[in-house]
């Protein structure tokens, strides 16, 4: 099935949510980049602007019954899986209102009513988490499936190795998204993927494994379909490498000494998901109005979620030893 | 003598012992940083807390090896160097990701020694940053050294000032056993008195940091400087204090404490992590056992709640024990 093809059989309102939940969490990082530098959010970001279409392409195929894991950089993906976005802002000044009650913050938002099992901190701790929901997906028969989102770096972890072999074993519908943004940290991903080859790494193991281009949507969102229609079909686990790039820092405030001084202007350049989705819109039957619309809509979103959170309560000392079977 | 930070003072002893041993390596994430990246600048970080800075210039590849992410690797990898003649230090990052590489650090490396018959040694040391305070969250705030601590076969250092860790760490890089060195990342900028040659701190040796004559105080890593915090504040109503660093909770100074609560007859113990099967909970159990007679009033215990570490700034506030509640429970003990 070509690229084509399957973004035709998007309708114009859908390929409207798609560039929305792109834009909105391109604004919300871009916002956090401008926020995180007055000091008022607690502890350490990682952002996601850049990766887009990557959790778009993805999450567009899932319903809230579908399974989602994430890493340290997943507010795109929980955007994409539609968590509450003022809760999440909530959830990232460490708010009384956020997503975990703010015990959590940025490394940690999880929404389980949209099949959100969490952001993580542990480099490689998703995928596992990932193959057990795909056993109780698998187990209610009811075609649903959990993806894995792991980055580069991450999928040099065991119990990365250890996630996808038992997905194969099980025959369980577990998508793997290796999204590849060049670095893990500040290593090069040639370096630190011996075979510098993530995809096909995934194959070895015994599952379909496709690499596509993460900057654009149509791409992702068609190579997904085809992971979906396997899994779905009972035929056990699929892998996605994802090839993009993150915008900023591995964290806010790194210097990035490793990477090139014009690289990220550059990459801005080329490798925009937002612009290239705006590119083909036109042929896609979206004018520019309805998405500028957009655009519109998201920046008050954002600018209400950052107002809203910045003044709320932080949660009551009382929290601290709740939602813990005993506390000493 | 020279003003240094604790992550200065670390980075001292690295340079200085691997210029003089050279079977001393240096692995883990980012210890360098920069490779394969498109700056062409290696050493792009020298770690993400800046501890092994300028040890790959100057060591060069060999011996200063950046791995992928990749904990029990890296951990297992030390222990099978140490078994083939090198000194391996292991840098782990956040204490927290020890999880990922346990088997590798209590079955194997702890183990070596002993379960071979003594027929070999496992000389490798692991570096992991600990603590809350930062807002980091769940998985990057724990202490974990309870649980390292319970290990047969390891050696577990905390240092709680610049000074000790250099002398702390050239003992590490000496000896023959596997030790977990515990660097509490709020501790790394502060600054202390740091001679520039060598000098080393043995283990089993612990600091007595005040000294006084109601109450014995026993605190670890950033809690020492919490506790001289309180010590002060009940100076003033003339409650004076012993104020113990145990610096190595493996092998554990013992007798420094005993005999300190001999002459008070009152312990308080302050420790960041959660209160069950803690180090807090050993030192006051041991206590009980070997010097009840010298209690006039039960144990305080200061610590964190049997809880992980909570993000939003209020409640990890209110989650590590703060120099008020170590005040309170010195007034306390004095009251019985
Ligand atoms: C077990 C573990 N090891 C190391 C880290 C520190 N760390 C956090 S993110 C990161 C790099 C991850 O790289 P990648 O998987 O490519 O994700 P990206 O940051 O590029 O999104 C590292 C080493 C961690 N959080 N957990
Ligand atoms: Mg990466």
């Amino acid at each position: 099935m070509s690229t084509e093809t399957v973004a035709s059989s998007l309708s114009s309102d859908q390929l409207l949510a798609a560039y929305r939940k792109m834009r909105t969490i391109r604004e919300f990082e871009e916002r956090l980049h401008v926020e995180i530098q007055t000091g008022e959010i607690p502890g350490f970001t990682h952002l996601y602007s850049g990766q887009e279409a990557i959790a778009v392409g993805v999450c567009a195929h899932l319903g809230v019954t579908d399974y989602i894991v994430s890493t340290h950089r997943g507010h795109g993906h929980c955007i994409a899986k539609g968590c509450d976005v003022p809760a999440m802002m909530h959830e990232i000044y460490g708010r009384a209102a956020g997503l975990c009650k703010g015990k959590g913050g940025s490394m940690h938002i999880a929404d389980f009513s949209k099949g959100m099992l969490g952001a993580n901190a542990i480099v490689g701790g998703g995928p596992p988490i990932a193959v057990g929901a795909a056993i109780a997906c698998r187990n209610r028969g009811d075609g649903t499936v959990a993806v894995a989102f792991a980055g580069d770096g991450s999928c040099n972890q065991g119990t990365v190795f250890e996630a996808m072999n038992l997905a194969v074993v099980l025959k369980v519908p577990t998508i793997f998204i290796y999204e590849n943004n060049g670095y893990s940290e500040h290593t090069g991903v040639d370096y630190a993927v011996g075979s510098k080859d993530i995809a096909g790494r995934a194959a070895a193991f015994g599952m379909p494994v496709e690499k596509v281009d993460g900057t654009d949507f149509h791409a992702v969102y068609a190579a997904m379909g085809r992971a979906l229609a396997h899994a779905r079909a009972g035929h056990g686990p699929f892998a996605i490498e994802a090839v993009a790039t993150r915008f900023y820092g591995h964290f806010e405030g790194d210097p990035q000494l490793y990477r090139a001084k014009d690289e990220v202007k550059r990459q801005r350049e080329s490798m925009d998901c937002l612009s290239i989705f705006r590119r083909t819109a036109a042929a896609h039957g979206l004018s520019d109005a309805a998405l500028d619309a957009i655009d519109a809509e998201v920046l008050d979103l954002i600018e209400r979620s950052v107002t809203e959170a910045r003044q709320a309560p932080p949660p009551a000392e009382s929290e601290l030893t709740t939602d813990v079977y005993v506390a000493y | 003598m020279t003003q240094k930070t604790m992550r200065d003072a670390i980075n001292d002893a690295l340079h200085l012992e691997m210029a003089r041993n050279p079977n001393i390596i240096v692995l883990g994430e980012d210890v360098s940083g920069g490779a394969g990246g498109t700056s062409g600048q290696r050493e792009a970080s020298g770690g993400i807390f800046g501890v092994t800075k300028g040890l790959l210039p100057k060591f060069g590849e060999h011996r200063v090896i950046d791995t992928p992410i990749s904990e029990s690797a890296i951990i297992g990898a030390a222990a099978g160097a140490a078994l083939a003649g090198l000194r391996p230090v292991a840098e782990l990052m956040f204490a927290d990701f020890v999880g990922v590489s346990l088997d590798q650090l209590f079955n194997q490396m702890a183990k070596f020694r002993y379960m071979f018959g003594g027929r070999t040694t496992c000389p490798a040391v692991v570096r992991l940053a600990m603590g809350a305070g930062m807002n980091m969250g769940a998985q990057h705030s724990q202490t974990i050294y309870p649980l390292l601590t319970s290990v047969p076969g390891l050696k577990v250092v905390i240092p709680s000032n610049a000074y000790d860790a250099k002398g702390l760490m050239l003992t590490a890089l000496r000896g023959d056993d596997p030790v977990m060195f515990f660097e509490h990342k709020a501790l790394y900028p502060r600054k202390g008195e740091v001679p520039d040659g060598d000098y080393t701190i043995p283990f089993g040796e612990a600091a007595l940091v005040r000294e006084g004559e109601h109450v014995t105080v026993v605190a670890i890593a950033r809690m020492v400087v919490f506790a001289e915090k309180a010590i002060d504040a009940v100076h003033k109503d003339g409650i004076t204090c012993d104020l113990i660093d145990p610096r190595t909770t493996s092998p554990l100074d013992l007798d420094t404490i005993l005999e300190s609560v001999e002459n008070t007859g009152r312990l308080v113990i302050v420790d960041e992590s959660p209160p069950r099967c803690s180090v807090a909970a050993d030192i006051a159990a041991q206590v009980a056992s070997q010097g009840f007679r010298f209690l006039k009033a039960p144990i305080g215990l200061v610590t964190a709640p049997h809880t992980p570490v909570p993000f939003a700034r209020e409640l990890e506030r209110a989650y590590v024990p703060s120099p008020q509640r170590i005040e309170a429970a010195i007034r306390k003990v004095m009251q019985e």
